[in-house]
């Protein structure tokens, strides 16, 4: 179409950028599967939905929220045919999980993995996006086809999640905060430890 | 924010900070990984099927 051709011409063909994109799209990937294979085949299925569908990109948009944009949808409809019984995601992670405060109240790297594990496929997604890929909530709104307030709620559930499952806080006390000297204590040497 | 929380903001900050922190890390331990081949072999032999000009590719 004339759309097309314009589009290349004005902004080059965005397939010749998709190899740049992978290694962030893997990223977003592996951090989803927690699995990297499974991750890479993701990645791989992405690549090729991508590439033949590539006249659906708007070439004025951002290339890596569109890429990750599929890769989730991807990833999401592939786990649904395996979930079917698991409803409550976080409950049933978070029965499998231990993961021990650190001694000197620091967050150990393995130990927050860990709990970032622990988490739902959602917590994970939403944390990612917003918090580690530097997407704004709203572009993570439109990649997850949610709402703004959605994303942030969720975005603060997820925190919430892994400040629980890494004893930074007696859960229900993150937010309404009426604790005393033990979290004092603990907050403060690991607000220093970075 | 309800006034009763004003004096744990600091706190709460701080726990997000320190989340968004290791959330970096996480995200650039991923990153760091090795890519593999199969993703430039994919591209290539994509661009190479588009490259001989047949419309088998739907």
């Amino acid at each position: 179409m004339k759309g097309r051709t314009q589009k290349s011409q004005a902004h080059g063909d965005p397939r010749d950028r998709l190899a740049g994109a992978i290694p962030k799209l893997r990223a977003f990937a592996i951090s989803l599967a927690r699995d990297v294979s499974r991750a890479d085949d993701l990645v791989q299925d992405t690549i090729l939905k991508a590439w033949s569908n590539i006249e659906k990109f708007d070439p004025a948009t951002n290339l890596d929220a569109w890429l990750f944009t599929i890769l989730r949808n991807t990833f999401y409809s592939s786990l649904r045919k395996t979930r079917r019984e698991v409803q409550d995601s976080d409950g049933f992670h978070a029965a499998t999980l231990s993961v021990k405060p650190a001694h000197d109240g620091r967050l150990a790297m393995q130990e927050f993995q860990k709990a970032f594990d622990a988490l739902s496929p959602e917590h994970r997604e939403v944390l990612i996006l917003v918090g580690a890929s530097g997407f704004s909530c709203e572009e993570a709104a439109g990649m997850m086809g949610v709402a703004i307030g959605t994303v942030k709620s969720r975005a603060s559930r997820a925190r919430k999640r892994l400040a629980e499952l890494l004893h930074l806080e007696d859960g229900e006390d993150m937010f309404s905060g009426t604790d005393g000297a033990t979290q004092a204590v603990v907050l403060r040497s690991t607000a220093s430890g970075f | 924010m309800k006034k009763e929380n004003e004096e744990d903001a600091p706190k709460r900050q701080a726990i997000r900070e320190q989340i968004d922190e290791n959330l970096k890390r996480v995200y650039a331990a991923a990153l760091n990984e090795e890519l593999p081949d199969r993703f430039r072999d994919l591209l290539a032999q994509l661009k190479a099927r588009e490259g001989s000009g047949s419309d088998d590719a739907q």
